[in-house]
């Protein structure tokens, strides 16, 4: 019977490892370390750090962020790339207050704004796919024609004047927490899951890990490919509805440049611009990270000038500790 | 007696794991077309390497008009009036003719513009000297395969290159284009230049070469001067005398035709082929370096686009125009690179292994990872994979074990037809047999195999019939029993088999 109950040394895969090991050896497991140090340190520092109106404050400024991100990381597993997010973002705020202003119903205005994301992403997808441009320039182009767009339809002014009505998502709170934050927490969750667990996104690793052998495994790749641009321009279109709605205005110069901080946010989490590496949760992390130390350096009176230059350090400092890492490993 | 432009003497070269050239002497006269000839995995490559200052002899010498040189890389092989116009052209396509043949060295003015006009009419003279008449400043990218190589052999010769070396020039063209790179050739004879002639293709070698060297197995086995030669005593010196390898009795029953090919064509690759594939049944495709048998294979599955010809899967026509179809359609694939083509080196063996049937692990589109493991453990077991479990990543495995990973992902479907393009490609022998049993093993429970193998031994002992391509095209069809590596190898060089079945 000892058979049965010691599995043999060459069986035992790297799954039986015990559970608290398998936890810390995670991806996301230093950087979620690193920002409970932060945040502790911090909190012993500055006093008016660790306090609800900051923590808000923070979470309520990098919900856009990592609402993007959910979609970002996915696409960056999936061996894409989109640099139009942040443009996509402000076109579907003003799309959305200028349908919300001229009397469409706000649930339609919200659907058709959703799609119009998804339809800008498709565009991506295809001329990666099918055309064979290369990412960084298709939705290069991108980036430049929905920010022109938005420009054209508000002449460049902020479209305000909405109803109150219009503003509840984005500035009720339920208990201490906005209603955009718990939207954003939920969609990190399920998206994190998601990618995670089902059948139909462990696809996208496949392919960014090699995307000739899955096409040559009979997966869609093209297809798969085309859908994870869409859901990563629906997703910033949702944040550019939110942060509408927050803001009670649609701005057409809202959110530039932050493409590159969604980007950071994601490789600094583990995800890599080779495709089939990286989660939802890991980039969520690097975006709170990122946020955090934005915060930080606001209330500790740090010229809003170098925050860009400190976050670009960060983002150089997380590769090279990775590919460190990494070298070590192999 | 005049001196050998090159000389190669007592050449030796190993590579960890084997010995590609055994005291290998080479020698190339000024005027003259030496082509080195050899079964695949001969040592040819290896010695070509060598005389372009690619790879160091470990012992003996090269010597070039009688002097002994040390090249250290291909740039010091070029100094010395080496040319090289290798199977993958070097040229930028984006650039002019003029630009390529003369690059990093075009005429230029004091301050370092370039001065183009004498660029394209220098460039304009040494076309002329080849006849062919086109405009300089032509992009390499609108030109056909042929020009290209000929602006390659330009390139050479505007650097002095006294030695040309050309590595399967005629591989990628079309017949007609042949003859006019053979134009090419004897004019260069003509002006004392010696070229190093690689081919698989016995009847163009005839034609072209003054002396044949052919290599086997890194031995330098035969140098003749071509009128001496015929094309079955240059195959007899490729193949040597083998013991005839032991074929297991293996009894097949072939059931009923899976898969019927009728005049399937594609622009390039391959043209008009027919075959069909019966239940139960091993067929081997035996064909040289670039005949397209590859390509056939991509087709079959949906990887390629082909322009004429139908499939019929169990007598039903069937459009296959993505591996999704083809897959769907029952039938399975190995690709001849498992590392870029088939496996996903930084994922799990298990995951490896579920990728072609992920719904059998999922529930409500739920992966089940446990379900993952145990299946990929069955195939661990079933296949004898050497691995420390099923969550060891697949690219720290070796090359024979990373095979098994491939087919295992395909049994997972049950296929009833298997593709295979190189069975056992960089795999111990151990593993090898390993595969060859597994595969009799599927085909006795009735699937249909058909593979593809550079090692002619290897079809002669897997294949219950043999099929020959060159160029493009079936050449014929041999029954294992009637098979030896002689007459495949002659089929598969251009010659039409008397004894075919």
């Amino acid at each position: 019977m000892a058979e049965e109950t010691t599995t043999p040394a060459h069986k035992r895969g790297i799954q039986d490892r015990p559970l608290w090991r398998l936890i810390l050896s995670t991806r996301e497991m230093p950087l979620l370390i690193i920002i409970l140090v932060t945040v502790f340190v911090m909190a012993n520092r500055n006093p008016n750090f660790l306090t609800v109106g900051n923590l808000r404050a923070v979470t309520v400024g990098f919900t856009p962020t990592a609402i993007i991100a959910v979609g970002m990381s996915i696409l960056l597993v999936s061996g894409g790339f989109d640099l139009s997010v942040g443009s996509v973002l402000a076109l579907s705020g003003t799309i959305c207050a200028y349908l919300v202003l001229n009397g469409m119903a706000q649930p339609l205005a919200v659907l058709v704004v959703l799609a119009m994301g998804a339809l800008i992403g498709m565009a991506n997808g295809l001329m990666v796919t099918k055309l064979k441009i290369n990412p960084l320039i298709a939705t290069l182009g991108a980036l430049s024609i929905a920010r022109g767009l938005a420009q054209v339809l508000t002449e460049s002014r902020s479209i305000s004047g909405l109803p109150e009505s219009f503003g509840t998502v984005g500035n009720t709170l339920l208990g201490d927490v906005p209603y955009m934050v718990i939207i954003m927490l939920v969609l990190v969750i399920i998206g994190d899951l998601v990618l995670r667990h089902t059948r139909f996104f462990r696809q996208v690793y496949y392919i960014g890990s090699n995307e000739n052998a899955a096409r040559l495994s009979g997966i869609a790749v093209d297809r798969m490919r085309i859908l994870v641009y869409m859901l990563t321009s629906g997703f910033a279109a949702l944040a550019g509805i939110l942060l509408a709605s927050r803001l009670e205005a649609g701005t057409p110069t809202a959110a530039i440049g932050l493409e590159l901080t969604v980007l950071a946010a994601c490789v600094i989490g583990g995800a890599s611009l080779s495709g089939g590496e990286g989660t939802v949760f890991g980039a969520f992390l690097g975006v709170v990270f990122i946020g955090l130390v934005q915060n930080i350096m606001t209330v500790e009176r740090v010229s809003i000038f170098w925050q860009q230059a400190v976050t670009g350090a960060i983002l150089v400092a997380a590769v090279t500790i990775d590919q460190l890492i990494k070298r070590r490993g192999s | 007696m005049t001196t050998p432009l090159l000389e190669v003497i007592q050449v030796n070269k190993t590579f960890p794991g084997t010995h590609a050239l055994k005291d290998v002497d080479f020698q190339l006269l000024p005027g003259e077309v030496h082509a080195i000839m050899g079964e695949n995995g001969a040592g040819k490559s290896t010695l070509m390497h060598i005389i372009s200052g690619v790879y160091q002899p470990d012992s003996g010498d090269v010597r070039i008009e009688g002097r002994p040189v040390i090249m250290a890389n291909t740039r010091q092989a070029q100094e010395l009036g080496i040319g090289m116009v290798f199977q993958e052209l070097s040229l930028a396509p984006g650039l002019s003719i003029a630009e390529n043949v003369f690059a990093n060295r075009a005429p230029t003015r004091s301050i370092g513009t370039i001065r183009w006009s004498e660029l394209y009419n220098q460039t304009r003279d040494l076309l002329a000297q080849f006849d062919i008449d086109i405009d300089p400043s032509t992009l390499v990218r609108n030109l056909n395969l042929t020009t290209r190589q000929v602006v390659e052999i330009v390139k050479a010769l505007s650097l002095n290159a006294r030695i040309l070396l050309l590595d399967e020039p005629t591989s990628a063209l079309p017949p007609s284009e042949v003859e006019r790179l053979f134009a090419v050739i004897r004019r260069l004879k003509d002006r004392g230049i010696g070229i190093v002639y690689i081919s698989h293709r016995i009847p163009e070698v005839m034609e072209i070469a003054d002396r044949v060297t052919v290599l086997r197995d890194g031995r330098c086995v035969g140098n003749h001067p071509t009128q001496e030669l015929t094309p079955d005593t240059i195959i007899e010196m490729m193949v040597g005398r083998k013991l005839a390898e032991i074929v297991p009795e293996r009894h097949t029953k072939t059931g009923k035709e899976l898969l019927c090919v009728q005049g399937l064509s594609h622009a390039k690759f391959f043209t008009d082929v027919s075959f069909t594939l019966r239940q139960g049944e091993i067929v081997g495709v035996a064909a040289l370096m670039g005949a397209g048998h590859s390509e056939l294979l991509q087709a079959l599955v949906g990887a390629q686009k082909v322009a004429k010809g139908t499939i019929s899967i169990s007598g039903q026509r069937v459009h296959i125009n993505s591996p999704e179809t083809a897959f769907a359609l029952g039938m399975a694939y190995l690709p001849e690179e498992r590392k870029s083509d088939g496996l996903f080196l930084k994922m799990t063996l298990r995951q490896n292994i579920s990728v072609t049937a992920l719904n059998l692990f999922a529930r409500l589109g739920i992966m089940n990872p446990r379900k993952e493991a145990q299946v990929a453990q069955s195939y661990v077991e079933r296949l004898g994979i050497r691995t420390p479990g099923v969550g060891q990543l697949v690219g720290r495995l070796s090359g024979g074990n990373q095979q098994k990973v491939l087919l295992s992902k395909w049994l997972l479907r049950h296929p009833s037809i298997l593709v295979i393009d190189e069975p056992t490609k960089g795999v111990d022998i151990g593993a090898k047999l390993e595969i060859h049993d597994l595969l009799r093993e599927l085909a006795e429970q009735g699937a249909a195999i058909l593979f593809v193998s550079s090692e002619f031994p290897e079809i002669i002992n897997l294949a219950d019939r043999i099929l020959v391509m060159y160029a493009g095209r079936i050449q014929g069809e041999v029954h294992a029993g009637q098979a030896t590596e002689q007459n495949l190898l002659l089929m598969a060089s251009g010659y039409t088999n008397e004894a075919r079945a």
